[in-house]
């Protein structure tokens, strides 16, 4: 089955749907995280401390978040390698273009395989930038997400990267939340409407969440 | 009217193509758009030229043979079969661009006829009920809920033209393989057969070389019979659900 | 019969005139009607006793050939139609191997897709007092009283188990909320038996021949040429071996050989150039067969649709058909005055006349295809017609609107109305519309004995192509019923007594001399064609061909046009000849060639369909000769004379072919004249 499933252009949709939604419920939880800034310093560090002991004393010390971390490279690996290769094949089938060009699709549908090269190359920017600190701009401190991040926003490419990659990522979450519904074959004409208001709605709030951040910053809101 | 017309024309599958431009004049609102191309024809035996090729049998919309993607658009700017776009739809001076179907799973034969013949080995694999003749019983054996049997007509409905493959971005026969699928899979006679169906015909659409599924819906849109894009939904439920049995057997 | 043909081939084709010509090319005009009358020709096959037991005596009668060595026999079917995609199917799922063509790029779209209207079946699911027998009579009455009675009364009895066969297949045919089927009563009957698939019943049909015929290729049973047209027919030792076919992507002819061959390739209403009928729809296959020694019947039997959209000018392609179920709520009608030419909503109530109500008024609007067809021109002829040129009348829906509601209207003829919005371009809901009748179908066609065996051996005629069922005029929604009753059921059964009583043949293969003399032929056919090279397309010659048939051989027909057209078409034919042009190769895709090679077949049996009619000097369904009618202008048939089918024997390009009668014996359902007033 997982054999078939792998081979299968189709399987290959669903895996990228499976591993998109796992994605979104991180996101999801990952910018509700974020908005803690706006409480100040101390709940801010003492959240991302949090993280590190959940599941005690059942887990060890980081584990859940390593459990997390596992499961999030699987998904992006996954849903990218499918990306790849289903694109490859997409092109393959249609090599020639039309002479007379026609404007096509919504502006979200078309831009799901550049706005996912953007969010992958965003992803390793990311995490050089705010886990490991190895592209920080001023002296990443370990310990000390709060500062970091308020060193990230006060570069003005920092919040450029930033604010491209979360709009992507909006235009990314429409399209890609509703095709998951059809490609998991729970679309209908009759949820239709449902399916697109929450598609819609995930697009808006979770953009509108993460550049809260950096326009906190910029703004002074948050210091 | 008097028009410009761009057509891509190609000798044959080996050779290669590329638009030419002709002129024609006193076309009549009324005429379809394939009676402006005989049109052309006409005058392209006359002074010696080779006629331009395009397929077209009954001209009303059914047979799905025409298959002209005009100006960008497949079967044109109306959701329709170009034998019923009239030429109403255009204007005076206008230039028209002519292609073939474009997907590597359609070959150009020759000028704007393709070989369409992916389509019939999709059917082939599984797009029937095996019923050899002579082995049906009554036909009022088995009721069919009504919304069930117009579920069905409203797929049974694909003429096979292609339109949604010479839309597709990625050149995908997922709403051509979806629609005899859900026509098929929603009834009791087709039950029996409901998750190999499935699974062979998909299988069979990835071996032809389409591309997949984007959910762009320019397949839909382009449908001249309005198979809606939930076709595909339905047919990637039944088969993940043909999967999940085909696993426990 | 091969022999007769030998003179024809040769290489003397560049010289000016030409062997296709005949040899009485450019003999005294009117030879051609100057035919003489042969032997009888008799239907041996259908057995004796009472009309609803004959069918199964002929099933026991028959031979079968053992399953174990059907594998072994090929039969070739030409078509993937209703008739030839269920026989391909059938006669596979037997065990036969099958070779089959098409000239579509796919068997899918053969014109039996474009049917609207629906199937019948005498299922009497409604109560309402259909019956096998009723079916029977209705059709036989229907026909004018110029079909075989044990054909159709065999085509009642098959008519139920076709649509069990199709409601298997998954046709989706309209059902009632109780998940049951649905059936609307249709053309010239009073009871509800008629089973569709809202305007598609025809496409669905087919869609289910199609699949069952798919399944049987992915099987290996059936070897499928699409894109491949017949051009003619091998006949070895009297009996039918192959055909010759050219590829149509590549222009290759090949010959292709087996112990039986059927064909299913359809009527030939293209004759006429503006017809329903798809613009590929030909003649080829039936008039090669014809020319090999198959005799044809009734070819002037032709079918003019009364609901069709008027032709709009000269570029005029083919005509489309609007279903006659919209005779069900539509009022046919015409201004009183000639030459009114107000709008339609200008017109008050009383200058209209509903001219079908008032001449019928016991069926109204409901008459006959062919008397609703020729009250129709008889009303444009007084110049009474509406629209461009005169050439329609209204068919109007607004008493229907305001008793059923725009809704009702909108569920029951929506996609019809669309379609004629679309060519149209006007709106019907608050507009007429306007129609005009059109050639349609064609009753007459290969004749065939019960067993649907031409007068060739080993050649069966199947659906259009055959000429037996349908008498002089086809009801509505039995071409359906025709077409799968010889596919599935009929020609599957009977073939196996042929192939049983003659098992063992010689092989055939291209060295033989007639092969090399059939291919020859066809080769030298087409590059005549090609070698003309003068100033006309075959699209003229067809065109005027077609205003030909349409004015002399159409709704009206008398002794004195006939004589002109009979007159005219050799005229023509010699011009075609002499000024056909056709680019291109044979070598390759070359659509002006199929078409121009179509036209010389056209060009023969117009001439054969004039003659048919001006025989006949009878008024009888489709076929209304002005000379033979009541005091109140219907058809008045003339039992005593003609109550034969009409059987032609071939002799050579426009020398006068024989006459064999088949004479047609009344047992069950006694000849009156029709009355639908």
């Amino acid at each position: 089955m997982t054999r078939t499933m792998w081979d299968s252009p189709l399987g290959k949709k669903t895996v990228m749907a499976v591993s998109g939604l796992i994605m979104l419920g991180y996101l999801a939880v990952h910018m509700l995280g974020n908005l803690k800034i706006f409480f100040g310093e101390g709940e801010f560090d003492h959240y991302a401390h949090w993280l590190r002991t959940l599941g005690e004393p059942f887990l060890h010390y980081e584990w859940a978040l390593w459990i997390v971390r596992v499961v999030l490279v699987v998904a992006v690996v996954a849903h990218a390698v499918s990306a790849y290769q289903l694109s490859r094949r997409d092109i393959r089938a249609r090599p020639t273009k039309y002479v007379h060009k026609k404007p096509r699709a919504s502006y979200a549908t078309r831009t799901m395989r550049w706005g996912g090269i953007i969010l992958g190359l965003f992803i390793v920017w990311h995490i050089l930038d705010l886990t490991t600190g190895t592209v920080h701009a001023n002296g990443f401190q370990h310990g000390h997400p709060y500062q970091n991040v308020i060193d990230t926003f006060s570069t003005w490419y920092g919040n450029v990267i930033y604010i491209v990659a979360m709009l992507a990522l909006g235009l990314h979450v429409q399209h890609g939340f509703w095709s998951a519904a059809q490609t998991l074959g729970v679309g209908s004409r009759t949820r239709d409407r449902a399916f697109k208001t929450v598609a819609n709605v995930l697009a808006v709030v979770l953009t509108a969440g993460f550049v809260a951040v950096p326009v906190g910053v910029m703004t002074g809101v948050v210091s | 009217m008097k028009l410009t017309l761009r057509v891509w024309r190609q000798q044959n599958a080996d050779a290669d193509g590329a638009m030419s431009t002709y002129e024609v004049d006193g076309i009549s609102a009324d005429m379809s758009f394939l009676e402006m191309l005989d049109t052309l024809n006409e005058e392209l035996i006359l002074a010696g030229d080779d006629p331009v090729a395009f397929d077209h049998d009954c001209r009303e919309g059914i047979c799905g043979a025409c298959s002209l993607v005009i100006n960008g658009g497949a079967h044109g700017p109306e959701r329709t079969t170009t034998c019923q776009l009239h030429m109403r739809s255009f204007h005076d001076g206008d230039t028209i661009d002519i292609e073939p179907w474009r997907a590597s799973a359609f070959p150009v034969v020759k000028d704007l006829v393709v070989d369409r013949s992916a389509f019939d080995r999709i059917i082939q694999a599984g797009g029937y009920v095996s019923v050899p003749t002579g082995a049906a019983p009554e036909a009022h054996a088995t009721p069919v809920p009504k919304a069930d049997a117009d579920f069905a007509f409203e797929h049974a409905e694909c003429i096979g033209c292609g339109a949604c493959v010479a839309a597709c971005p990625n050149g995908a026969a997922m709403l051509f393989t979806s629609a005899k699928v859900n026509h098929l899979n929603v009834l009791p006679q087709g039950a029996p057969e409901r998750e190999t169906r499935v699974l062979d015909m998909v299988a069979q659409m990835d071996e032809e070389g389409f591309g997949g599924c984007t959910l762009v819906g320019e397949c839909a849109t382009a449908c001249p019979k309005g198979i809606p894009l939930f076709s595909i939904t339905g047919m990637n439920k039944e088969w993940l659900r043909a999967g999940r049995k085909a696993a426990k057997r | 019969m091969t022999a007769e043909f030998a003179g024809t081939t040769g290489t003397n084709a560049f010289t000016g005139t030409n062997a296709f010509l005949g040899t009485n090319a450019f003999a005294e005009h009117g030879t051609f009607a100057e035919y003489v009358t042969g032997e009888p020709v008799v239907d041996a096959k259908a057995p004796k006793g009472p009309v609803n037991e004959r069918w199964d005596t002929r099933r026991f009668e028959a031979k079968l050939v053992n399953p174990a060595n059907r594998r072994k026999h090929t039969v070739i079917v030409v078509g993937t139609g209703l008739a030839g995609g269920a026989a391909g199917a059938t006669l596979a799922e037997q065990g036969y191997h099958v070779v089959q063509f098409c000239y579509q790029d796919s068997p899918r779209r053969a014109h039996s897709i474009a049917a609207q209207g629906g199937i019948n079946a005498a299922k009497n699911y409604r109560n309402d007092g259909d019956s096998v027998h009723r079916l029977f009579y209705d059709t036989v009455k229907g026909g004018d009283f110029r079909a075989r009675e044990s054909n159709v009364h065999r085509l009642a009895q098959i008519s139920v188990e076709i649509i069990d066969q199709c409601v298997a297949q998954g046709v989706p045919f309209a059902r009632e909320y109780g998940g049951l089927l649905d059936t609307r009563s249709f053309g010239g009957v009073q009871v509800s038996r008629t089973f569709y698939a809202r305007g598609q019943t025809g496409q669905q049909l087919l869609l289910g021949a199609y699949q069952a015929l798919s399944r049987q290729i992915a099987a290996g049973t059936v070897e499928m040429h699409p894109r491949t047209e017949m051009l003619d027919l091998i006949v070895v030792d009297g009996r039918a071996r192959g055909i010759v076919a050219r590829d149509l992507i590549t222009g290759k002819i090949d010959t292709y050989f087996a112990d039986a061959v059927v064909l299913a390739s359809g009527g030939y209403g293209n004759v006429f150039y503006l017809s329903t009928n798809a613009m590929n729809s030909n003649a080829t296959a039936i008039w090669r067969a014809h020319r090999r020694g198959a005799y044809f019947a009734n070819p002037c039997f032709t079918q003019i649709h009364p609901t069709c959209i008027p032709r709009t000018g000269e570029h005029q392609s083919k005509l489309t058909l609007m279903s006659e179920s919209l005779r069900n709520d539509g009022r046919i009608w015409v201004p009183k005055a000639k030459g009114d030419d107000r709008p339609a909503d200008r017109i008050p109530e009383d200058e209209r006349d509903y001219y079908l109500e008032r001449i019928y008024p016991a069926f109204g609007n409901l008459v006959p295809r062919d008397i609703a067809s020729r009250a129709a021109k008889n009303v444009c002829d007084e110049g009474r017609g509406v629209g461009p040129g005169g050439q329609g009348v209204y068919l109007d829906f607004a008493d229907a609107i305001a008793r059923m509601g725009r809704e009702a209207v909108e569920a029951k003829y929506g996609n019809l109305f669309d379609m004629y919005a679309r060519i149209t371009a006007e709106d019907p809901y608050s507009v007429p519309m306007r129609i005009y009748p059109a050639v349609h179908y064609t009753m007459g066609g290969l004749w065939v004995d019960y067993d649907l065996q031409t007068t060739v051996p080993g050649l069966f005629a199947i659906g259009e192509a055959n000429f037996s069922d349908h008498g002089a005029n086809r009801l509505g929604a039995s071409a359906l019923m025709q077409g799968l009753a010889d596919g599935y059921f009929v020609l599957p059964s009977t073939i196996n007594d042929y192939l049983a009583r003659n098992p063992h043949y010689e092989t055939v293969d291209d060295e033989h001399p007639v092969v090399q003399e059939v291919l020859a032929d066809t080769e030298d056919r087409l590059r005549l064609l090609l070698a003309v090279d003068g100033d006309r397309t075959p699209d003229s010659f067809h065109r005027e061909l077609g205003e030909l048939m349409w004015e002399f051989c159409g709704m009206a027909r008398t002794e004195s046009g006939l004589r002109k057209a009979l007159e005219r078409i050799p005229q023509i034919r010699e011009e075609f000849w002499r000024r056909i042009k056709v680019p291109g190769t044979g070598e390759e895709f070359n659509q002006s060639l199929e078409k121009a090679n179509r036209i010389v077949d056209y060009l023969e049996l117009a001439e054969l369909m004039c003659l048919d009619a001006l025989h006949r000097e009878e008024s009888c369904g489709g076929h209304f000769r002005e000379e033979s009618q009541t005091p109140d202008g219907e058809a008045a048939r003339r039992d005593e004379e003609f109550s034969y089918a009409a059987a032609w024997e071939f002799t050579d390009t426009g020398d006068a072919p024989v006459l064999h009668k088949e004479e047609l014996v009344f047992e069950y359902v006694h000849p009156t004249q029709r009355s639908y007033a």
